[in-house]
């Protein structure tokens, strides 16, 4: 059957659904990773957004649970070109289709998903509306989407309770700070020896401190950083605490926030897996995995706390801090990349590393 | 970095002649780079003996040495011209070797030349067998195990250790001969005992067998800093076990996970940095299908045919990058001139698929082998680009002009299930039309996936297409030819041509495009951009999908002028038609014109992104012309400059519309209608073969009888003889026109009477009144021999002041009677001082770059002028036959039989060369020495020579065995020749023939004892077994081999006459 999506400044675009679906409304993005739908599909950060898919044959390889990055589909709904009929590789427990069908989330294919990329990319991330009704994109409708807010998605996704995960050969502790974390983040902490105890976004700093841990790694997430005033409270605090840190993407900007820096909303975010990010150390370029929305202005940080680590080679824009005097990285990519490449996977070591100094 | 400013003089190498495996990729390459170095300030030294290319035109590098690549004389240029650098990483494994080998013998720290790009250590580490290996094991990189062995008993051994099958490849055999996979103790120690017969150093390579694991290519980049991207990888269809230059390819990967792709990424990355490339490589991998378990293959550290294909199907010129990091740019300093906004230093996306499919040269070679293996055969390939990947294979198919226009074209309906079954354990060129028949018969994916080890994603998408076949054929069948416009939208998406919709539902094609406009199903086009549209882009590099919004095409205000191109690379039209089409457009653009090229090949200099305005990647089908031509509404077309592609062209292209500039459309039928070209020719007065066109077997026996045997047979409206055959009886007759009708032929054929004479050429420019000759070339081979396959001789040498004179007068009374505006090409027999025209062709031929760059006049450049109306004298030459040259230059050719198991040597009316190379001097010999030595003739070793020739050279074969003897050479002959060469009184060593008992002739060529054999046959179908064996074999293992005592004589005069002294250089850049 035919499904539409409708965007806010009044466009249409037409593709199939194979199930009906009720109406919809999300903030839409688009990703240009050729690979990795199992784990963009599944990434906590896309929540409150749906997701165009630039290549346009998703599904070929099917579903495999290790892949996931969460328990569950995160973004509303997706829009792709063509999904695969028939999956084949020798991981695949079922198809994608089955996988979004079985958690009733609403995919419309054969949409022209170049042209939807192009208005994102000259008008700037906007709101939409999936539905499966033939009708004109009134202004109720553009009204409806134009008023749309995410609201406070980190609440959604972080966990309820804390838990821990141990790595046979434990030999430290890390706290991670969960604000719709990766799961990759944490397999990247357990396969470096580390047991991982995961503390839900709103714990008290006094709480984590208090069971020592040798580091904190601030997760990923989704949404609009400046939404989390409480949480930016308590990560002064930890900053404080002298334990080395590690914060990936919404948490690099949390701090960013908390250490008086300003952050502002991109035109049309950075999602996909070859983003080029320039170690302004040594000048090396390194291709790293990306999914955000928002960035730290480099101007608004105060020098004598936080020295530029990183920056986009494309447009300039920061991709990561180094806290002066402190043990702190922050860094806007995806060192666990999941998908994307594994170039910066050495973050995670040398943020291991300042918590054997630390001891 | 910034640019490394002692860096002031380079030296690029090229490839030389193009042969299966090294083709016009390494123009492409070359050339772009060159431009680049060039636009850094630098001065360009080239050296290529490839006279076709593009990169050897004055316009690409300051000084431009065609000469033979060796060291010899490559250290001869470095001491002429005193280059500070050389880039060696642009001329395939040719130009690499060479660089190398003048690395090692310290030539060039004598002289103080650097590498750049690539340093010799990374080269010797990437290259050296063992070097590579131990590299890999250091760094934890699985290699498959294989070791060298001597013996049957080692072989045993080490084969117990990686079990069967088992892959054997003899060391310095030539086309993989003598190696094989064993799938048992039996089978190994067979192919074993022989291969080790085979190898020259009596050494076999035995190694673990991947075939059936998945190879998967990755291109990457690393500079200076050690900052590492990977443009593209790519997947074959076909599994490990074929060449990947002769599978169908697919990027990006189409069937591998997050996981997979990055593991082998970063395995990529870590072999780049252990080497420490800097610049452009290529990385091979086999992935097992059911593991994450994988192996490295190769590592090519240079650019490659893969990089050509990445470069195309990602937009991003690893050439040119190559290029700036060798000047010490890192990649983050580099812009990425597609989207003129981000850097090199970043991967591109695509936001749709590509699939490139190789051009395999069966056609040609029809009793050759068609098995693929792991040596390569394809002569060149087509890429398409489409939004899904059925049509991505369908616009594959049709580009690659071998009359196949869907999964249908060859037809296996005839054979049952179980023979479809025991078809698919053969793997050849055809293979996707049996699995389509094999799916049409319901065999199950699983089954055809057991025997062909192919993907199970493909053969869905094979499936698919299978599927709508069907879907159309219901049109038909149920519903009375009343179309679904959604079936039609999803045909349309899936490529599928109007003629065969039209095949298939029984609607007219016309009918079947109305119905597409009424319903608005129309092709949009869509932008390479490197970065699936996050940016945006300038460079218009176009492709088309159904069911889309195209982007917006930037238009200008002058004047749009069609360049159509020449399509894959195939034995007789080769690389210097795309040399012609770059040309045109490069002419065209000077003038004002804003320029449009459409060619589907993606190792050509015309499908890069800034050659014409607009490029359209598209199939050169009248289908695929006419939506580009009803979007963009060329002012008219070029069609002279593509080869035969371009003028089969011709007729739609006026049917729908577009003018031709040029010649008209009816004269260059005239030129090749049989009646119409006789009625000409007599109104000029000049005399051609008699013949007769003839269309069944019967009328062509009749027609020989009344010519008198031999004859000429041979299709019309075909380029490079394709088809065509000297015959002596009858016999060879019905046999010849069997052939040509098991290709497609619509057109009739032709009978004409055989004259053996001198062949002279020559190739013209006409602007509709005057017409301005170049000069006239000479074949060194009597006729019989395809023009493209004879030794060309530039200015002529035995013809007559009044011969030449005829020629000139003849070539303007033709011109002129078939009012060619732009280019002609003519070729004549010269026999008693009679000329005859054999051939005349109104369009561009392969003969074009050769005469430009010898006589310096630049042919393309004056026919585009001619075209758009100016008059020779407004071009500033006097017409008629230019002044000769200083220089004697030969063009000689180059052939691939070694790789093409099976494949016939003899050389006769249809062509089989794949490349040339180029000699030039001053003195003829020494043109001709250098042309034999650039066609890699090792003329220093040639000490013992076989004889064995037809009757009618034995006097012939004195004559050159008389100056073989007198060059310090030995010679051996079958009985009769060795008679002949005895009664001379020449010192003969007479052998047995075959059939004749060991030992004989097969069993001196197999103990290594010979270096060069002429063996010429009569023409004709029965050419004895024996004779073919000995060929065959002589070529498999390294033996020069010659077909025709003229170039045997041509020879025995170079190594007799040659005096050894210092070879002369000619820039051809200032000198010409």
């Amino acid at each position: 059957m035919k499904a539409y999506l409708m965007l806010e400044d009044g466009h249409v675009f037409e593709g199939s659904t194979a199930v009906a679906f009720k109406d919809t409304i999300s903030e839409i993005v688009f990703n240009t990773s050729m690979t990795g739908y199992p784990e963009i599909f599944t990434d906590p950060s896309y929540a409150g957004q749906a997701v165009v898919m630039t290549y346009p044959m998703i599904g070929n390889y099917g579903i495999c649970r290790n892949d996931l990055e969460s328990g569950q589909i995160r973004p509303d709904f997706f829009m792709l070109r063509e999904m695969a009929r028939m999956p084949s590789n020798f991981r695949c427990e079922e198809s994608l289709d089955h996988f979004l069908k079985k958690q009733d989330i609403p995919v419309i294919t054969g949409i022209d998903t170049r042209t939807l990329t192009k208005l994102l990319r000259e008008e700037g991330t906007m709101n939409g509306l999936a539905t499966t009704k033939a009708q004109e994109n009134s202004e109720i409708i553009r009204n409806k989407l134009h008023s749309y807010k995410t609201g406070n998605v980190v609440e959604r996704m972080t966990c309820s309770s804390q838990y821990t995960l141990t790595s046979p050969k434990s030999s430290k502790m890390i706290a991670v700070l969960d604000f719709g974390v990766k799961r990759s983040i944490l397999k990247s902490l357990q396969r470096r020896g580390c047991s991982v105890t995961v503390f839900p976004a709103g714990t008290a700093a006094e709480e984590i401190t208090g069971c020592h841990p040798d580091g904190i790694v601030l997760s990923n997430g989704p949404g609009d950083p400046k939404d989390c005033s409480n949480i930016i409270r308590e990560i002064k605090k930890l900053c404080d605490s002298d334990i080395p840190m590690l914060a990936v993407c919404l948490g690099h900007q949390l701090i960013s926030l908390a250490m008086g820096a300003d952050t502002y909303r991109l035109k049309y975010g950075h999602r996909g897996g070859n983003h080029p990010v320039r170690n302004l150390l040594n000048g090396k370029v390194f291709m790293t995995s990306q999914n955000h929305g928002y960035a730290v202005k480099t101007c608004s940080m105060d020098r004598s706390k936080a020295q530029p680590l990183f920056e986009n080679v494309n447009d300039g824009t920061n991709e990561g801090f180094l806290y002066i005097n402190k043990k702190i990285i922050t860094v806007q990519f995806h060192p666990e990349a999941s998908p994307g490449p594994l170039d910066t996977g050495y973050l995670f070591d040398t943020f291991l590393k300042m918590t054997e100094v630390n001891q | 970095m910034p640019r490394n400013a002692d860096i002031q003089k380079v030296l690029v190498i090229g490839s030389g002649p193009i042969v299966i495996g090294q083709a016009a990729e390494f123009d492409y390459a070359g050339t772009q780079a060159c431009r680049s170095l060039r636009r850094e300030g630098i001065e360009v030294v080239l050296l290529n003996s490839n006279p076709a290319t593009i990169m050897t035109d004055k316009d690409i590098a300051d000084h431009v040495y065609i000469e033979p690549l060796t060291a010899d004389t490559t250290e001869a240029v470095i001491r002429r011209e005193k280059p500070d650098s050389i880039l060696p990483t642009l001329g395939g494994q040719a130009g690499l070797n060479l660089a190398m080998e003048l690395a090692e013998s310290g030539f060039l720290e004598q002289e103080h030349v650097r590498l750049i790009g690539t340093t010799p250590e990374t080269i010797k580490k990437a290259e050296d067998r063992q070097l590579f290996k131990d590299t890999m094991e250091k760094i934890g990189e699985p290699v498959a195990a294989s070791r060298v062995v001597r013996n049957p008993e080692d072989g045993l051994d080490f084969v117990k250790t990686i079990g069967y099958p088992a892959v054997l490849r003899p060391a310095y055999t030539l086309g993989g001969s003598g190696g094989g996979i064993a799938k048992n103790e039996k089978e190994f120690c067979e192919i074993l005992t022989n291969g080790l017969r085979l190898s020259r150093v009596g050494e076999v390579l035995v190694e673990r067998c991947l075939s059936g694991w998945k190879e998967i290519e990755y291109e990457v980049m690393r500079d200076h800093n050690g900052t590492c991207i990977a443009v593209c990888n790519m997947e074959n269809l076909d599994p490990v076990g074929i060449h990947t230059g002769d599978s169908i390819v697919a990027a990006p990967s189409q069937t591998l996970g997050d996981k997979e792709y990055q593991i082998l990424r970063s395995s990529a990355f870590r072999i780049i940095e252990e080497l420490q490339i800097t610049g452009g490589c290529n990385v091979q991998f086999a992935l097992n299908p059911d593991s994450m378990e994988y192996c490295v293959i190769e590592v090519n550290p240079r650019v490659s045919r893969s990089s050509a294909l990445a470069s195309k199907a990602t937009g991003y010129p690893i050439a040119k990058v190559t290029a700036k990091i060798a000047l010490g740019y890192n990649l983050d300093e580099i812009r990425n001139e597609i989207t003129g906004k981000t850097y090199a230093s970043f991967e591109p996306v695509l936001d749709y698929c590509v699939v490139k499919i190789p051009r395999l040269p069966f056609d040609k070679f029809i009793d050759a082998d068609r098995t693929l293996t792991t040596q390569m055969k394809a002569t060149g390939e087509v890429m398409s680009i489409c939004d899904n990947f059925e049509g991505a294979l369908m616009k594959a198919i049709r580009s690659l002009e071998q009359h196949a226009e869907s999964l249908m074209s060859y037809d296996y309906t005839g054979y049952s299930t179980e023979e479809i079954k025991k078809l698919l354990t053969d793997v050849c060129d055809r293979r996707i039309w049996v699995i389509a028949e094999a799916l049409r018969k319901g065999v199950s994916y699983h089954t055809i996936h057991d025997i062909t080890r192919i993907d199970t994603w493909f053969i869905d998408k094979i499936a698919n297409l299978v599927e709508m076949e069907n879907s159309l054929r219901k049109v038909r069948d149920i519903y009375k030819g009343t179309m679904d416009p959604d079936i039609l939208r999803e045909a349309k998406r899936m490529e599928f041509p109007d003629s065969v919709i039209s095949e298939l539902t029984g609607i007219d094609e016309r009918h079947v495009k109305e119905i597409r406009l009424e319903n608005g199903i129309l092709p949009s086009y869509r932008m390479v951009d490197t970065c699936a549209a996050e940016f945006e882009a300038e460079t218009p590099y176009y492709y088309s999908v159904y069911d889309g919004v195209s982007e917006n095409i930037t238009e200008t205000d002058r004047k749009k002028i069609l360049v159509l191109g020449s399509g894959p690379i195939r034995i007789g039209q080769g690389v210097e038609f795309d040399y012609c089409s770059v040309h045109c457009t490069w002419a065209f653009s000077k003038a004002g014109y804003e320029t449009i090229i459409i060619n589907n090949n993606p190792e050509t200099v015309s499908t890069d992104f800034d050659i014409a305005d607009k490029l359209y990647f598209e199939p050169l089908t009248p289908e695929d012309v006419e939506s580009i031509t009803d979007k963009e509404k060329p002012f008219a077309a070029v069609v002279q400059f593509g080869g035969q592609t371009a003028i089969g062209l011709t007729e739609h292209l006026i049917r729908t519309g577009v003018p031709i500039l040029g010649t008209s459309a009816e004269y260059i039928d005239a030129a090749e209608d049989r009646e119409r070209f006789e009625k000409i020719l007599e109104e000029c007065h000049i005399k051609r073969p008699r013949g007769r066109t003839v269309y069944t077997a019967e009328e062509a026996k009749a027609a020989a009888h009344l010519l008198g045997y031999p004859v000429l047979v041979r299709p019309s409206y075909v380029l490079g003889g394709q088809g065509m055959q000297i015959a002596l009886c009858d016999e060879d007759v019905d046999a010849y026109i069997g052939i040509i009708n098991r290709i497609a032929q619509n057109h009739p054929i032709l009978i004409d009477q055989y004259i053996s004479g001198t062949e002279a050429e020559t190739d013209a420019v006409c602007d509709g009144n005057d017409i301005l000759i170049p000069g006239v070339m000479e074949h060194i081979e009597r006729s019989g021999i395809h023009s493209g396959d004879s030794v060309s001789v530039y200015p002529a040498r035995s013809l007559s002041k009044k011969v030449i004179g005829t020629i000139a007068d003849y070539s303007g009374r033709l011109a002129k009677a078939l009012h060619v505006l732009g280019m002609i090409n003519i070729q004549f027999i010269v026999k008693n001082e009679q000329v005859y025209v054999i051939e005349v062709n109104p369009r561009s031929s392969r003969t074009v770059p050769f005469i430009s760059k010898v006589t310096g006049i630049p042919v393309i450049e004056l026919a585009s002028q001619a075209m758009m109306g100016k008059t020779i004298y407004e071009m500033g030459y006097e017409p008629g036959l230019q002044r000769e040259s200083n220089y004697y230059a030969v063009k000689m050719p180059v052939f691939s039989f070694e790789k093409i198991s099976g494949a016939e040597v003899t050389l006769g009316p249809e062509m089989k060369s794949t490349g040339e190379c180029l000699g030039i001097a001053e003195n003829f010999q020494e043109a001709l020495y250098k042309s034999f030595l650039g066609a890699g003739f090792r003329l220093a070793e040639y000490k013992n020579i076989i004889m064995t020739v037809k009757d009618s050279d034995k006097d012939a074969a004195v004559e050159a065995s008389a100056k073989f003897i007198k060059a310090g050479c030995r010679i051996y002959a079958t009985a009769g020749t060795a008679k002949a060469i005895e009664a001379a009184g020449l010192p003969v060593t007479a052998i047995r023939k075959i059939r004749q008992g060991s030992p004989n002739i097969l069993d001196l060529i197999l103990t290594h004892q010979i270096d060069l054999i002429v063996n010429t046959t009569k023409p004709g179908v029965k050419h004895e077994k024996d004779g073919f064996r000995i060929r065959r074999t002589a070529v498999e293992t390294g033996v020069t081999t010659l077909t025709s005592i003229d170039t045997a004589c041509a020879l025995a005069v170079c190594l007799s006459e040659r005096k050894r002294e210092e070879m002369s250089l000619v820039d051809v850049a200032s000198e010409i």
